[in-house]
């Protein structure tokens, strides 16, 4: 047995060129791999998160009908008491009532319609990443009442600082005429236009008095520590609810169906990118291992003569293929690794990139995820494939005549 | 010596079919990789293709006329006057094929059950129409008539927020010039679909008179969109709009005013360059190998065709040629799969299954593969060139052997 591995190791450098060729096709493959899929499962991580943290959460309680239409009315009744038994049922701080409503914000020279949140200063910052993002002036408190923190881009828009006040006129929840004035407290610069444009939060309870809420709001927002923890949180959450109710339990997948939708059609075009790559692969190592199998028909022949069985053979071809598919899987592997230990430190970015980040909230950077998983999923792929191509030309030993064979040229 | 190249090639053709299992898994490498070359550069076109072709949509005309301010500020404030004299002129002169004027402010619509943040367009139908930048499908009801028309038009997805429909009255409110809150009731006299729900949510169509009268702002206009038919060439006549417009307007064409699409755009081939040169760079390998091999076990008849008194030089050539029916086989080969793979689905590929997840990219749910001649040229010349650049090293190493040396050789 062990003769067999000696024979498969030396044949290899018979032709240490030509292995190396091939070890080398299959280190590019692989290091190419580790490559975009680190880069690949990172950004998809950082869309997650950024997104989940900055508009909608893990999880959230909603009026069945809210997701769809956003309808005013289509609210949840004591929205505050509801987030404390949620809070209370998972154990966590990061749960946080708001309520939302459109109307038209007024500043001494300008106009605006802004969407308008009601949140509870006191849990807001450990649900979302807003109030740590605050760049000028203070998040709200919770004995603030008329107070108001808008995006940057707002502030502009509007022409207010700090200190400004701000008119808002909109319909109440039973459709009455809601107005209120409430004075500039902070300014949040998250960097992404298209938010800064919208933010304006406002206390909970100032927004129920202004818009004829009473007790109610639209959404008790969930933070999780991770994805993972989302199923269990959803069925505890379903618990306290009334089964025959109004009120729905939606995760983040069904909160921001873009996202795993956008990460899904990024996923399958980098996977037909993945696939052909690993397939030139495999045809270079097949290419090889046919080689060398036909130049050595002569010495097969004498193998065979001398009372070796075929089997044996194709296992020594197999057996060859797989100390060359080794040493490419273990080179991969730890260039793989040196590569996203330095894009890890490094990062990467390229000309587009910052459109491209603003576009799909995401930061100027990419950053690798740096797991197992990342890691040794291509060139573990690349390993199986390459062991795949040694199956035709091993089979073709089989067919080998002792004599016809010896006489080949 | 044509007679000498002829044997040459004749040479090179048949030591290429000696080996033909060799060759065959090699043309069927190559024929994949520039199969995936074409394959990928075309969904990628197609994506951008309609990346820039909604965004274009939003962005009604390809150059847009604004008061300098306008942009970081889009208040009534900041509006400019109608177009006349030598800009007036300048618009409807060739190449501009269509333009039309705006009033564009924010606004707040509110039905008796919600309101909603959006932004009110004031239009006059008929420019618009020539612009090409109406609503793309009306479902209920009808379009404004004209600028004077007293009614509003509404996105589908919108009016299912107001929680209202055709017939009823919606409230606007914006702000005249003076801070002074504007507003009016209207009749929803239509509904429409836009490709993209965000859209339909944003956009508020009302006649431009009536909004300029409720907004008291005489004849001013917000924004001067206009439009030549062809968004590439639009820097070859913007430079003239921009003379007429004067120094007191801001002349932008869509390239700055919509930067993530421009750069879309000129990354775009930058990408498939990338693309073209990985997927060679994993496909050489096995090139190199491949007629390394060649090389190698015709060592002793290359020795002997030296020692006959053939020059190095026609060796080298011999064994280029070799690479290059090689390379070209596989060319046509993989040009032809991906011919035959893109046609067909040229009508469209329905990708609905993600359709909100391609609506972040600005995209609708039917994605078009748009086979270019330049993606099949490109990666033909990449091919080609970079090819006969990897096969350089076997073919100079073979025209060095040392004749004696390589006859000896067992």
């Amino acid at each position: 047995m062990n003769v067999t591995w000696v024979l498969a190791w030396r044949n290899l450098w018979r032709h240490g060129r030509r292995t190396w060729l091939t070890v080398g096709a299959m280190v590019f493959c692989n290091l190419l791999l580790v490559f975009m899929i680190s880069l690949q499962l990172g950004s998809y991580q950082m869309m997650i998160n950024n997104s989940l943290a900055m508009v909608s959460g893990h999880l959230q309680v909603q009026h069945r009908d809210f997701m769809a239409d956003q309808r005013m009315r289509d609210s949840v009744p004591a929205v505050a008491a509801l987030a404390d038994s949620v809070r209370e049922a998972l154990g966590t701080e990061a749960v946080a009532a708001r309520g939302q409503a459109f109307a038209l914000a007024s500043s001494e020279d300008r106009s605006f319609g802004v969407l308008i949140t009601g949140v509870q200063p006191l849990y807001e910052p450990s649900v979302s990443s807003f109030p740590g993002l605050v760049s000028r002036g203070r998040y709200l408190q919770a004995d603030d009442r008329d107070a108001i923190v808008i995006g940057a881009v707002l502030a502009r828009n509007l022409q207010v600082d700090l200190g400004g006040e701000l008119t808002f006129l909109g319909s109440g929840r039973d459709g009455s005429f809601a107005a209120g004035v409430a004075t500039v407290v902070g300014i949040v610069d998250t960097g992404i236009a298209d938010i800064d444009r919208v933010v304006a939060q406002v206390p909970l309870v100032w927004f129920q008095d202004v818009f004829t809420m009473a007790d109610a709001g639209h959404a008790v927002v969930v933070r999780l520590d991770e994805l993972d923890a989302v199923p269990a949180a959803v069925s505890t959450v379903s618990s306290l609810l009334a089964a025959d109710g109004d009120l729905r339990v939606l995760d983040w997948d069904a909160l921001q169906p873009g996202l795993r939708q956008a990460i899904q059609s990024d996923m399958a075009s980098g996977w037909l990118m993945y696939g052909v790559l690993i397939l030139l692969v495999a045809f270079s190592v097949l290419n090889t291992q046919l080689m060398s199998v036909l130049e050595r028909t002569r010495e097969f022949g004498v193998m065979l003569a001398l009372g070796m069985s075929p089997g044996r053979l194709a296992r020594l071809v197999g057996i060859e293929t797989l100390l060359m598919a080794s040493l490419g899987l273990a080179l991969g592997l730890f260039l793989g690794a040196l590569l996203i230990w330095y894009l890890s430190v490094a990062g990467f970015t390229y000309p587009g990139m910052e459109e491209m980040a603003a576009r799909f909230n995401m930061d100027e950077r990419m950053y690798p995820e740096v797991s197992l998983l990342a890691l040794a999923w291509g060139p573990v792929t690349v390993f199986v494939f390459t062991l795949l191509a040694a199956v035709y030309p091993s089979l073709r030993l089989f067919r080998l005549q002792p004599v016809a064979a010896m006489r080949a040229v | 010596m044509g007679g000498v190249s002829r044997i040459v090639a004749v040479l090179a053709w048949r030591n290429l079919w000696r080996n033909y299992r060799r060759t065959l898994i090699m043309l069927l490498a190559i024929g994949i990789g520039v199969w995936a070359m074409i394959f990928m550069s075309a969904l990628m076109r197609g994506m951008t293709d309609q990346m820039v072709h909604n965004g274009l949509a939003v962005l009604p005309g390809e150059v847009q006329i604004h008061h300098p301010r306008y942009r970081s500020d889009p208040s009534v404030v900041n509006s400019m006057p109608s177009p006349t004299g030598e800009l007036l002129a300048a618009l409807e002169k060739p190449p501009v094929s269509a333009w039309a004027a705006r009033v564009r402010v924010p606004a707040v619509i509110a039905s008796e059950r919600d309101s909603r943040g959006v932004t009110l367009l004031g239009v006059d139908p008929a420019a618009e129409r020539a612009l090409g930048s109406l609503p793309d499908e009306i479902l209920q009801g009808r379009f404004l008539t004209d600028a004077a028309d007293r009614g509003v038009v509404l996105g589908a997805s919108l009016a299912r927020k107001l929680d209202t429909e055709l017939g009823k009255r919606v409230v606007i409110m914006s702000q005249d010039p003076d801070n002074n809150v504007a507003d009016r009731g209207s009749r929803v006299v239509g509904i429409y679909r836009a490709r993209l729900a965000s859209n339909e949510e944003q956009f508020v169509y009302a006649g431009r008179e009536v909004l300029q009268q409720m907004l008291t702002i005489g004849t001013a206009v917000s924004e001067v969109a206009v439009s030549a038919n062809d968004y590439r060439q639009v820097d070859s006549w913007a430079p003239a709009i921009e003379d007429a417009a004067g120094d007191n307007l801001e002349v932008l064409t869509w390239m700055e005013l919509d930067t993530f699409l421009s750069s879309m755009l000129s990354m775009q081939d930058g990408f498939t360059l990338i693309l073209m040169v990985v997927i060679f760079v994993a496909l050489s390998f096995g090139l190199v190998n491949t007629l390394a091999m060649a090389v190698f076990e015709r060592v002793r008849e290359i020795g002997l065709m030296q020692a006959l008194g053939m020059r190095p030089s026609l060796i080298l050539y011999q064994l280029l040629l070799e690479s290059l029916y090689l390379l070209v086989l596989g060319l046509i080969l993989g040009n032809g799969l991906a011919w035959l793979t893109i046609k067909p689905l040229e009508s469209g590929i329905d990708i609905s299954g993600v359709a909100q997840g391609m609506e972040m990219m600005g995209m609708g749910t039917t994605l078009y593969p748009a086979l270019a001649y330049q993606d099949m040229l490109m990666s033909t010349a990449v091919v080609i060139v970079l090819g006969l650049l990897a096969s350089l090293l076997p073919a100079w190493r073979a025209a060095r052997l040392d004749p004696v040396r390589a006859l000896n050789k067992t």
